[in-house]
């Protein structure tokens, strides 16, 4: 066990440093902040509300993280199968589970730290008022679990071609749906031709819902459960499907 | 334990097509085995099996004695391995890159810096330490890989095509390198450049379509054509026919034939009926009618002759 999170780390940080070898990882992260802050201010209406939460901030998170997490995902095996470095990874003293842990880790601390250098608003918010910090800071936990729910479909996607633009747009499409579920539009829809059961099955795996639900103020275990179940899900599949990849 | 390589009946399909279809090898300590074969033979296919990357449909494979499939980790410890094309990751460079193998192998500290400074010295990268890989020469980006593989300085490599396009300096590096390696080591290299096995292989398998079409040294190889051993020699043009006559009267000499009209002269080969014949006695025999020889030599066979034989036998292997 002990040695599994030695080997991922050893990964981790070589593929953070990988982020940070060219400009990409920095433009990356100011789009980010620079989004978040534009949504929340001018989309959000963050003054006109006259309250002071956070909440017109985390409410875009979701749909952020639909473009911007799979183009963080995107290049986790793709591009590793292009290169055929994965030829050298896989045939290194590690098991293949340890490799893709190291790099979700890596991956999830990058946009992790996208999220830190949100703080700003996180001050602002304080200065203009007295937020409830509780709150904020559980919103931003459950942000942080949906990036990383985001992130391990991006990686099992990621997988699956060399070509990363693909995989992109694969995931991002996955990522819409599992946000979207939740939604009376599709849902309408799905009633309409499946059973009841698979509608709410699927209104239930609804990324939206159980985010709105912690940004409301409910940090509470099911949707901790939820967001984690789906991170080693997606892990697991990655894992198959490495194995079935790799080579090709 | 002798045998550090070991692989049973190895076999991959892809779809229809058989890659691999039993192969199986041993490669003893001290002996550095090349793996010949035409593009698509299955070379890398069988050497990404033995270093357990890619699951054989069949068959197993151990290093030291330790299954590549049952044991993948404790394997993949006691093995060095260059992938075909040498792959690094682009934007590192050889220190960084190094090290970060060094770590995964298991060194902390002070030892991933004496490793990675070993590796470095043996694959010739000090001028490239600190440069980006993906700025580097090709013939830099081998030894990259290289470095890699002998970093922990194990029982066994792997080399699939290691001195693929690289120049004749470069190519003469890493042989040395691998033959200064071979005493402590099992090495197999992959290559379809004949020189290299004749340069640095102790033994050779040559595999086409999946299979073991031949296993022998060098050496054994050549003699599996019909002209091991046979004299040629070149005759002015004018003398030819007698220098066919009183060559094929000989006893000992099976046939002659011509190979081709230089500058008016007449080359020409005598295969003998067993398989010695000394090129003094061809000297005296012409010598002895008058007709000046003006060059002479035993032909030991050609590797790359031999390679089409076995490879391509409808095509007869051809003399020229």
């Amino acid at each position: 066990m002990l040695e599994t999170f030695d080997n991922a780390w050893i990964i981790a940080k070589r593929e953070l440093r990988g982020y940070f070898a060219t400009p990409l990882a920095l433009v990356f992260l100011t789009v980010f902040v620079a989004l978040t802050g534009a949504l929340t201010f001018y989309i959000g209406g963050f003054f006109d509300r006259g309250q002071a939460d956070l909440f017109p901030f985390f409410a875009y998170h979701p749909w952020l993280y639909l473009l911007l997490v799979p183009a963080v995902a995107m290049r986790l095996w793709a591009e590793e199968r292009k290169t055929g470095t994965i030829e050298l990874l896989m045939t290194l003293p590690i098991t293949p589970f340890e490799a893709i842990l190291g790099k979700f880790m890596a991956a999830w601390a990058f946009i992790g730290l996208a999220l830190i250098l949100t703080f700003p608003i996180w001050i602002t918010v304080n200065v203009l008022g007295s937020p409830d910090n509780g709150v904020i800071l559980s919103s931003y936990l459950g942000s942080f679990l949906m990036a990383g729910a985001f992130l391990a479909i991006g990686s099992f996607v990621s997988t699956l071609t060399k070509n990363q633009v693909i995989a992109f747009i694969i995931a991002s499409l996955i990522c819409f749906l599992f946000t979207m579920s939740g939604l009376e539009l599709v849902q309408n829809a799905l009633r309409a031709w499946t059973p009841p059961i698979f509608a709410s099955a699927l209104s239930s795996m609804s990324f939206l819902s159980h985010f709105q639900q912690i940004t409301r103020g409910v940090l509470d275990l099911p949707t901790l459960i939820f967001f984690v179940s789906m991170i080693v899900f997606w892990l697991f599949a990655t894992v198959i499907a490495i194995d079935q990849k790799k080579a090709q | 334990m002798t045998d550090l390589i070991e692989a049973v009946g190895l076999e991959k399909r892809f779809g229809e097509i058989k890659a691999v279809d039993g192969i199986s090898l041993k490669v003893a300590k001290g002996e550095v085995l090349g793996f010949l074969g035409p593009n698509g033979a299955g070379k890398s296919t069988t050497m990404k099996m033995i270093t357990g990357f890619l699951e054989p449909d069949a068959g197993k494979a151990a290093i030291c004695g330790v299954d590549v499939f049952g044991s993948p980790k404790q394997a993949k410890a006691l093995f060095g391995y260059v992938p075909e094309g040498a792959p690094s990751y682009a934007e590192m460079t050889p220190r960084t890159f190094l090290s970060f193998v060094a770590e995964i192998r298991g060194y902390r500290g002070a030892e991933i810096v004496t490793r990675v400074k070993h590796a470095v010295e043996r694959a010739g990268l000090g001028p490239v330490f600190d440069q980006v890989i993906d700025t580097l020469s090709k013939g830099y980006k081998r030894r990259v890989g290289l470095a890699q593989a002998i970093l922990h300085d194990p029982p066994v490599l792997v080399m699939d095509e290691p001195t693929d396009g690289l120049d004749p300096n470069q190519k003469h590096h890493v042989r040395e390198l691998i033959s200064d390696m071979s005493a402590e080591k099992a090495i197999i290299i992959s290559t379809h450049i004949l020189e290299e096995v004749e340069a640095v292989c102790s033994r050779a398998i040559v595999i086409n379509r999946g299979r073991i079409v031949a296993d022998g040294t060098a050496e054994d190889l050549m003699q599996r054509m019909h002209y091991h051993g046979a004299v040629s020699l070149k005759v002015a043009a004018d003398r030819a026919d007698a220098a066919i006559k009183v060559l094929s009267s000989a006893s000992n000499v099976q046939s002659v034939e011509t190979l081709g009209k230089p500058n008016g002269h007449l080359l020409l080969r005598a295969i003998p009926r067993h398989k010695e014949m000394a090129a003094a006695e061809v000297a005296a025999l012409l010598r002895a009618q008058n007709i000046p020889v003006d060059e002479l030599y035993v032909e030991r066979g050609r590797l790359d002759d031999v390679f089409r034989k076995i490879t391509m036998p409808e095509d007869g292997g051809s003399n020229a």
